[in-house]
């Protein structure tokens, strides 16, 4: 079943599939300089306590987003 | 002459590929007008000379920030572009790649951390991925030079497609699509860097991690700077200085003018290279022989971080709390900047995107965090009674740093922006970069510290001449022994602050405190004022209000940490 869900409600070590980004223009534009972007893969490889920031695998690199931001981003997850 | 232009992602080792093409004159600057910098060197291709610029590390050639609008604009007046290209992460840099494919310029590929690639079970098909580009690419390991004479070799080679203009989604798909048929991935183990670099960013294991590595960078720093200073610069000093120091005293005769500015005070007939206060006696010594050694182990340690990539995982470790200061976490970056030198630190608070966080950042720096120059004299003079009483001046300096930062993120108005960063993978660093990196350092820590540290011992004595001091001081007095509980003499040390921090120190030394005084004297003496680099870089960071407000929260302050520091001791 897939399950649409924030990156802050990704579980370390799932992957998903970006299907929404519900920031602005300037946050869209660092996003994507990275990789980040609609129907990109992305895995979850740490988040810190206490809405501290998430840690993605993009492509072969490591992302690390903020929590504000990373609650904006929708991802579809296989469960 | 040819200008060559190296141009990639950041943290694809761009860094090292420009140390391995060229010489030991390396410039940075700033692209005129701006505050991005850049540096530039010379290189050698067919035997005649070329300006090699290290572009600024762009994602794409969309202008989204300050680095990129002028790596745009340095791209048009290059003659070439090497583009340096991470193995390990093809699809991602060819988004870059194949924007530069689209404009008017020759462009060559470096195939880099190549060796990382092959442990990772990457192959690159290199002879497709030159069909498929039309542009040559040359596998290199820059930390070890593998293919960089090839590099070289073929930099004439570099050619402009000018392949037809996309979007950028068609970019993105159009590497998608040279990576399904250049590259096939094998299953291997994580490495034991990956193992670490996941360790270190994850917070359960993340957290004691980073506690351990600053605690070994500080006591590594502190031994580096300890035998430098033992068993390398004082012995110059004692032994071979000091004799000639001796002789030009009797030479310009133990009391005239002259020898008070040149020499300074003899103490009980000798030269005492702390507290004779002469230009050639302490004016030397301070900077080169207690200073410097501690800088010089404070940027090794540092530079090994830069280039080890630990620095973004501290960053993400300590996101959470510098959200609570207005900050994010990759602020931490000018403030260890600010261990070495306020002045780099200040000026790397560029990195934060809004003039809110810089003037958070900045003035917390100022206030905060104490240079390597102030610590090692802290460690010197204060050291001397006890660790006990370093670790006191810290411990104010630290809760100053906390605070402070929180009333500002609460009075100011604004939020502070998000955390959006790359965490690069753990690499072992080039040696060659790193003592690249020490070596402009070290001058730019020499020619800013030396002059200003000779200066101030010269202002010294020539005010204490004139009896200013004695003015002041009976000004002042009120609040200096009040309020600090110092006696009124320590006033010239604290003006001498506005100066040198570390000549203030050491003009501390020459007035017998006990250790509370100096405690409060060098707390006091770290918080009030920027030193006079400092100052200039705030006013040109900053501008004249937010300088001058900065300022003021420095001299409340000092004022308020100073007279706590003295009721409570």
């Amino acid at each position: 079943m897939v399950e649409r869900i924030p990156l802050t409600d990704m579980k370390t070590g799932e992957t998903g599939r970006v299907v929404e980004i519900l920031a602005g223009k300037g946050v869209h534009n660092r996003l994507r300089a990275l990789g980040v972007r609609q129907g990109i893969k992305v895995t979850k490889v740490s988040a810190a306590f206490a809405r501290g920031p998430v840690v993605l695998q993009v492509y072969g690199a490591q992302t690390a987003l903020g929590f504000g931001i990373s609650h904006k981003i929708i991802v579809d997850v296989k469960r | 002459m040819k200008r060559i232009l190296l141009m990639g992602n950041p943290n694809v080792g761009k860094s090292a590929v420009f140390s391995r093409l060229t010489g030991i004159h390396v410039i940075a600057s700033n692209y005129p007008g701006t505050t991005v910098e850049f540096t530039q060197g010379t290189m050698r291709v067919e035997g005649e000379k070329a300006i090699l610029i290290d572009v600024p590390g762009t994602y794409g050639l969309e202008v989204t920030s300050k680095a990129e609008e002028i790596a745009v604009k340095m791209l048009e007046d290059g003659d070439a572009v090497i583009n340096v290209v991470d193995a390990t992460n093809l699809e991602r840099n060819l988004h870059l790649t194949l924007h530069l494919l689209e404009k008017n310029i020759p462009v060559i590929i470096a195939l880099n951390i190549w060796d990382d690639a092959k442990h990772k079970g990457i192959t690159i098909d290199v002879k497709k991925t030159e069909e498929l580009l039309g542009v040559p690419v040359v596998p290199t390991v820059a930390v070890t030079g593998e293919g960089i004479k090839e590099l070289v070799s073929r930099i004439p080679e570099a050619f402009s497609p000018k392949i037809a203009e996309r979007t950028e989604e068609g970019r993105w798909t159009e590497a998608g699509r040279i990576i399904d048929q250049v590259q096939s991935l094998q299953h291997r183990h994580h490495t034991a860097l990956e193992i670490i670099g996941d360790a270190s960013v994850k917070p359960l294991t993340g957290i004691p991690i980073a506690i351990l590595a600053m605690f070994a960078v500080f006591k590594l720093v502190r031994f580096v700077g300890e035998q430098l200073v033992g068993n390398v610069f004082e012995p110059i000093f004692e032994r071979l200085w000091q004799p000639l120091m001796m002789q030009l005293s009797s030479i310009l005769h133990p009391g005239s003018f002259l020898h008070s500015i040149v020499i300074g005070k003899l103490i009980e007939g000798e030269i005492d290279f702390v507290q004779s206060f002469g230009l050639l006696t302490t004016g030397l010594f301070v900077p080169i022989g207690m200073v410097l050694p501690y800088v010089f182990s404070f940027y090794i340690v540092l530079g090994f971080l830069e280039d080890f990539g630990y620095l973004p995982r501290l960053a993400v470790l300590l996101d959470n709390l510098m959200h609570r200061m207005g900050l994010h976490g990759w602020a931490i970056i000018p403030m260890l900047l600010g261990l070495g030198c306020n002045v780099p630190g200040v000026m790397a608070t560029r990195i934060l995107e809004s003039r809110r966080e810089r003037f958070i950042a900045a003035t917390i720096i100022s206030i905060g965090v104490p240079c390597a120059a102030l610590q090692a004299m802290i460690w010197g003079l204060v050291g001397k009674h006890g660790g006990g009483y370093v670790g006191i001046i810290y411990l104010s300096l630290f809760i100053v740093w906390v605070v402070l930062g929180r009333i500002l993120d609460i009075v100011l108005k604004g939020q502070s922006p998000e955390l959006i960063m790359e965490v690069p993978p753990y690499r072992l660093p080039s040696l060659q970069t790193i003592s690249k990196k020490l070596l402009m350092r070290m001058v730019a820590f020499l020619k800013e510290a030396l002059p200003m540290v000779l200066l101030g011992v010269l202002v010294v004595n020539i005010l204490y001449f004139l009896k200013v001091f004695d003015v002041i001081a009976n000004l002042t007095s009120p609040v200096i022994t009040n309020v600090f509980g110092l006696p009124k003499e320590a006033v010239a040390a604290i003006a001498v602050g506005f100066f040198r921090k570390d000549v203030a120190v050491g003009m501390l030394g020459t007035l017998d405190l006990t250790a509370k005084q100096l405690v409060v004297a060098a707390t006091v003496l770290a918080m009030f004022f920027p030193c006079i680099a400092t100052f200039v870089v705030l006013f040109k960071e900053l501008g004249v209000t937010d300088m001058l407000k900065s300022i003021l929260v420095m001299l409340i302050s000092s004022l308020i940490v100073g007279g706590l520091l003295n009721a409570i001791l």
